[in-house]
């Protein structure tokens, strides 16, 4: 049991989380954190001080918002959970990939139908003044 | 030696997980180490726990306009207390980050101390959004005020509760570590440990850009 328990003993595969893919030292993993912090920090005050800029066209602004937080969504995951494209992460990937449709189908299927039935239901006044006319 | 014949005889059988044939490279015989099947496992779980919160962000982003005349997201929300809670999360995923080197390196003081920064700092960020909470919900905008503040309530307090349980499972890993020093059972542990921590970053970078930047914004 004990050579199926050894935590880095099988070359050719990689568990999410793991930092050791392409090469294990400790100084690389403490710089892969760094890195990863450090990307992080600049994306999070972009985010903060785009909101009240008026640098950028106003209804921009939420597509700015969307921008950002998505690259530090990859930012987090290719730098603290270690999902990267090696060929040893494949499943890892796969699952990720699959998992990310079902949000967007989700979220953006969401939005898509309410906002058309809102758009589709007569406005509540104007159905007050159907009723009042008659 | 029996382990190590149910461990071949799965590695024979195709329908068990980690079943990889007979190819060329080495690691195309026998079964995956338990580490790589735990872990894609727990990132399996992950990825489900996403697709919840995905709920909670679709009914928000439906209903974030829904007020019933009541207050907005402009006039609620304090930005630089987000920005704490922003900064509190984001150095608690580092220093887990940190702790998960310290165990790869076997060094159990490093280890219990960064477990211990990353748990203050998860500490610090939920009492934030506590005191949040209940001062929205002096002002009388609690969850029962608009359809807005409902979803609001239901997708950060969801985030939170996962916070809480983290620190939960937190606690009791230290305590586990210190106990029974680095068990394979241990390390397989605190890799989920970390995965689950730095997913709830992620969340939480949806939370704040969606719920309240753009609330601001709005």
């Amino acid at each position: 049991m004990s050579q199926f328990e050894e935590a880095h003993s099988w070359p050719g595969e990689i568990a999410p989380g793991d930092h050791h893919g392409e090469d294990g030292s400790f100084a690389a993993g403490i710089r892969g954190y760094l890195i990863g912090f450090a990307l992080s920090v600049v994306l999070t005050v972009a985010s903060f001080s785009i909101v009240g800029t008026k640098l950028i066209w106003a209804p921009g602004i939420p597509v700015a918002l969307a921008v950002l937080a998505v690259a530090q969504m990859g930012v987090h995951l290719v730098f603290f959970l270690h999902i990267n494209t090696g060929p040893d992460s494949t499943n890892n990937v796969l699952a990720l990939a699959f998992g990310v449709l079902i949000v967007a189908m989700v979220v953006g299927g969401s939005l898509w139908i309410m906002y058309h039935l809102n758009s589709n239901m007569m406005p509540m006044n104007a159905l007050m003044d159907l009723h009042t006319q008659h | 030696m029996s382990a190590a014949t149910s461990t071949a005889a799965a590695a024979q059988n195709p329908h068990r997980l980690g079943y990889r044939g007979l190819g060329p490279h080495p690691s195309d015989h026998g079964r995956s180490p338990k580490r790589i099947i735990v872990g894609y496992g727990f990132w399996i779980f992950l990825l489900s726990d996403f697709v919840m919160f995905s709920g909670f962000f679709a009914a928000f982003a439906v209903l974030s306009g829904a007020n019933a005349g009541g207050p907005s997201g402009r006039e609620l929300f304090d930005i630089h207390n987000i920005g704490v809670e922003t900064g509190c999360l984001l150095l608690s995923s580092v220093a887990c980050g940190m702790a998960s080197l310290a165990v790869d390196a076997r060094n159990a003081v490093w280890t219990q101390l960064m477990l211990m920064v990353t748990g203050l700092l998860g500490l610090v960020f939920i009492v934030l959004e506590v005191r949040e909470f209940s001062g929205l919900i002096d002002q009388g905008a609690g969850p029962q005020r608009s359809a807005f503040l409902s979803s609001f309530f239901a997708l950060v307090g969801c985030h939170g509760l996962h916070v809480s349980a983290g620190l939960l499972w937190l606690g009791t890993m230290m305590a586990q570590i210190y106990a029974k020093g680095f068990t394979p059972n241990m390390i397989r542990r605190f890799m989920c440990f970390s995965l689950f921590w730095h997913a709830l970053d992620i969340i939480w970078v949806g939370v704040f850009t969606v719920v309240y930047l753009m609330g601001v914004a709005r």
